[in-house]
């Protein structure tokens, strides 16, 4: 896997400013939408400590907790597989497939089985697989990933769109109205839903004491795709539990009121075993989980229930999009879970932010994603993974900020620099700091020297 | 050693320090009139419905929608409330069910907060009923409304007669209006793949 | 009382002014004796957020070596104080001379409210301010609420300005969306940090600020580039220079 340069990337979304601009503002209103939602429910505070406590619970007793859920799905006739890796994960979805003879599966809404690259591996195997989410099913016919882990297709233009519909479905030439479109794509996904031989859906939620689970959608595709073909395939992160069936009314208030601003989501179905006379398969992917959970820094989010309300409010990546994390999470979560599979590759991550802090009091689950952002950096600093020219700098800097004659010297030399060079020496491409924005203005003295100038003619207050 | 004991293995290893599970029983806000809490969220999330009283005006309201949607196929659960003419218990293969305009469908307990409906397959044996159909009605007693999701799942366990519809076998769904999308520029489309639209009607005797 | 005075490195070395008008404010309130001991450089935080936790350690050391004797420790910057607040852990040898520094080192504006406890002072400032909220300060420090949490509303610095003669506020469309500095963040991702920055400015301008009002100097001198670069009429001035400034206070010489 390449390095990851989140900064290029970035720069290159941003350089498109009126593109950028309008991502940034489509964000922001979901992100205005939440605010409303959460001013607008007295309890709001008290249910994220809760639900942030409830998960807390459920991880350090992750064991017992998934051993309960094996052991009551399977009474309910669901059929529980385990998966260390992406690999053994779309193996066993393959298998059941092939045991079945199954050519056409539906899918609906999964990061998960977008973490583990199950399109592309079924596609290899001659199975037909369509995502049904429409927003997923858009980024699946221009053959990209999601940019976003609740609004995939938040980086595309309605223009895009239209002439991506015009050209696989059919819809008028230059037909860019939203209802339309949509329209267009509910007859041909219709027509896969009653096709289809399998239908495979992520999971939002276990419960442990009841051995079922939840999914929640807006546009009810997994409910359809579960609903008409006789298999059902649950792909499940093991970090996807809550104890007890009434922990669900936390959860179903915080999901939807932090991902949209919506009270629940239109969709918010409970499966307890196979429909009458059909199969339900679970599968328990591992896939990195168990080494976040070994790390004492990283493992809270695992709390993470996928809500999206830390990309929407995060300042970077309305800026930068989706895509140029180079990831199936983005955004600040993904800044933290994605380096502890791969810290090389993903080491630009946790440097795409500002430290604002926002993501922390969005989030439903109190990750406090800031400063596992900041661990993530000491930890990449450590690998020496940093870039050699930063490396320098801080030592350097560090060296300064730490000998008060050094220090003196030093930024005597720099405001002089800044006062008699020309202009061209300062302002070049060795200096990002000026390709946009002027340097400050060095005044004559520094604050310490205009204090020693009044404590010697005299300043009694200050010594 | 399997994938499950290695995991399991795994995770047990790495545990961390053991945090209480707390307790949900708290004072959690409540409506003085939940019905018309629900009926303010259901016009939000592009639902519509009202109170009935009687029979009578029951099927007054469903004949309305009938009409203004010009249902055709029309899958009734609730006989008191009309008629149709596609009989779902007759029904083995859900795919038959691919032309229905209209079904009308039992919703077990509502929640004023989100305006959600609770539904399950108790009365309804293809619960693709709830999805497929062009438009769907949900027809709910008075009384079995709460105000938020912590009565609805306490009610949940409760109802009818101690059956606890998680005991066994079973699937069911919290609806709040019809299906919709914004996937595409954000904008809100009613109708995505499931119902284009839901009317709630509760039913006083 | 003695109370020392921590003016940040590039506050210092740029923004004489800031150090200056603190320094007056201080001694206008009575804070008790006020001293700027001369050992004291910087935070470590630059070294810190950019993940060189080894380069931090010596200045945050000397940090706590040279405020440990005081009583308390002002400083007028947000993010500086909330470094030493809640990044020092692991960074400093001495736990309990850490832990002690930590507990009497107060951001400027929280050191007048909460523990000189003032009255909002009376001044003049007729201008109309949009006062940009530093994230460090806000969302660490709870210098006051933010937009994301559902708390009731409080903002201490603005509660310092309000009774200013004249002063109005700017009403922004996003009142506490970050500016885009970010420390080293500025340089690394400059695209879009710069497009933060303007984004910021242009808020500040549909709201009709005259002043663009902050507790981070850091953020004003991101901010300061962007506007001068682009000659826009804007001026930014950090709280503790326009509070002196509505008091009358001398900042030159």
């Amino acid at each position: 896997m390449p390095t990851q340069d989140h900064p290029a990337a970035a720069n290159a979304f941003v350089a498109d400013d009126a593109h950028a601009h309008w991502h940034d503002q489509a964000l922001w209103f979901i992100r205005a939408k939440r605010d409303k939602c959460a001013h607008g429910l007295a309890e709001w505070e008290e249910l994220r400590e809760l639900a942030a406590q409830i998960k807390q619970h459920t991880v350090a007793h992750l064991g017992d907790y998934l051993e309960q859920f094996e052991r009551n799905a399977t009474r309910l006739g669901a059929v529980v597989h385990w998966a260390r890796d992406a690999a053994e994960h779309n193996a066993i979805i393959l298998r059941l497939l092939q045991e079945r003879r199954v050519r056409r599966m539906v899918k609906s809404k999964s990061m998960l089985t977008e973490e583990c690259g199950l399109n592309p591996f079924l596609e290899q195997h001659g199975i037909e697989v369509t995502d049904t989410d429409l927003g997923e099913w858009i980024v699946q016919l221009r053959h990209e990933h999601p940019s976003h882990i609740v609004l995939p297709a938040i980086h595309i233009k309605k223009e895009d769109v239209g002439e991506l519909f015009h050209r696989e479905l059919g819809t008028a030439k230059g037909a860019t109205d939203p209802a339309y479109l949509t329209e267009a794509a509910r007859h041909r996904l219709r027509e896969k839903f009653l096709a289809a031989e399998a239908g495979l859906t992520g999971v939002n939620f276990g419960i442990a004491e009841t051995g079922g689970f939840v999914v929640c959608t807006n546009e009810g595709n997994s409910d359809l795709g579960t609903s008409l073909p006789p298999i059902h395939i649950a792909s499940m992160g093991i970090e996807k539990l809550v104890p007890r069936l009434d922990d669900m009314a936390v959860f179903l208030r915080l999901l939807a009121r932090s991902a949209t601003g919506q009270p629940i989501t239109a969709y918010s179905t409970h499966y307890h075993g196979p429909r009458p006379g059909c199969e339900l398969h679970i599968v328990l992917v591992d896939n990195g989980r168990t080494t976040l959970l070994a790390s004492e820094e990283f493992r809270n989010s695992l709390r993470c229930i996928r809500c999206g309300a830390c990309l929407n409010t995060c300042p970077v990546y309305r800026r930068s999009g989706g895509h140029s994390y180079g990831v199936s999470v983005a955004g600040p979560i993904g800044s933290i879970v994605n380096p502890s599979r791969d810290p090389a590759t993903h080491r630009s991550l946790p440097f795409a932010c500002t430290l604002c802090g926002s993501c922390a009091d969005v989030c439903p689950v109190k990750i406090d994603l800031p400063n596992q952002l900041l661990t993530w950096r000491q930890r990449i600093a450590e690998l020496g993974l940093l870039k050699p020219s930063k490396r320098r700098l801080m030592h350097f800097a560090g060296a300064v900020l730490s000998r008060p004659l050094l220090y003196n010297v030093a930024g005597g030399v720099g405001r002089a620099a800044l006062r008699w060079a020309p202009r061209w020496l300062v302002y070049n491409r060795f200096n990002p700091w000026g390709r946009q924005r002027e340097m400050p203005l060095p005044p004559k003295e520094t604050f310490r020297q205009w204090h020693s100038r009044q404590s010697r003619d005299d300043k009694p207050s200050s010594s | 050693m399997s994938s499950r004991d290695h995991i399991l293995r795994e995770v047990r290893r790495s545990l961390p320090a053991d945090a209480p599970l707390p307790s949900l029983d708290r004072q959690w806000t409540r409506y003085d009139d939940p019905h018309a809490q629900f009926f303010d969220v259901l016009r939000g999330v592009g639902g519509a419905g009202r109170i009935v009283t009687g029979e009578p005006q029951l099927r007054e309201e469903i004949d309305r929608v009938i009409a203004a949607i010009g249902a055709k196929q029309i899958c009734s659960v609730i006989s008191e409330a009309a008629a149709g003419n596609v009989d779902i218990a007759a029904i083995d293969d859900p795919h038959a069910l691919a032309s229905v305009d209209l079904a009308i469908l039992p919703g077990e307990l509502a929640v004023a907060e989100n305006a959600a409906v609770w539904v399950n397959a108790a009365r309804v044996r293809q619960r693709v009923a709830y999805f497929l159909s062009q438009h769907v009605i949900l027809v709910v007693p008075y009384d079995r409304i709460v105000s938020n999701m912590h009565e609805a799942y306490a009610g949940l366990q409760l109802s009818a007669d101690g059956y606890s519809p998680f005991g066994e076998t079973t699937w069911g769904t919290f609806m709040s209006g019809p299906s919709k999308t914004a996937d595409i520029e954000q904008a809100l489309v009613i109708g995505a793949h499931g119902a284009r639209s839901l009317h709630v009607f509760f039913t006083k005797p | 009382m003695r109370v020392g005075l921590f003016i940040p490195c590039y506050i210092d070395q740029f923004y004489p002014r800031v150090g200056i008008a603190t320094l007056r404010l201080l001694e206008h309130f009575h804070a008790g004796d006020v001293e700027f001991p001369a050992a004291q450089i910087c935070c470590g935080q630059p070294m810190a957020n950019a993940g060189c936790v080894a380069d931090a350690r010596p200045a945050a050391e000397r940090f706590v070596a040279t405020f440990r004797p005081y009583d308390y420790v002002v400083a007028p910057s947000g993010s500086c104080v909330a470094m030493v607040r809640h990044h020092y852990q692991g960074l400093v040898a001495d736990e309990a001379a850490r832990a002690q520094v930590q507990a009497k080192t107060f951001e400027l504006c929280e050191f007048l409210t909460d523990v000189l406890q003032i009255e909002p002072p009376r001044g003049q400032f007729p201008r109309r301010v949009g006062l940009h909220q530093s994230c460090h300060g806000l969302r660490e420090l709870r210098l006051g609420s933010d937009s994301e949490l559902n708390v009731a509303p409080f903002n201490k610095v603005q509660r310092l300005l309000a009774n200013l003669e004249g002063v109005e506020f700017a009403r922004l469309e996003r009142p506490d969306e970050c500016c885009g500095f970010g420390g080293s963040f500025a340089v690394d991702e400059e695209g879009v940090s710069c497009m933060m920055g303007r984004d910021r400015i242009a808020d500040h301008e549909r709201a009709g600020a005259e002043v663009l009002a902050a507790g981070d100097m850091s953020c004003l001198m991101h901010l300061d580039g962007l506007i001068r670069r682009e000659r826009r009429p804007l001026r930014v001035l950090h709280v503790a220079e326009l509070l002196a400034e509505a008091l009358g206070l001398t900042i030159s010489d």
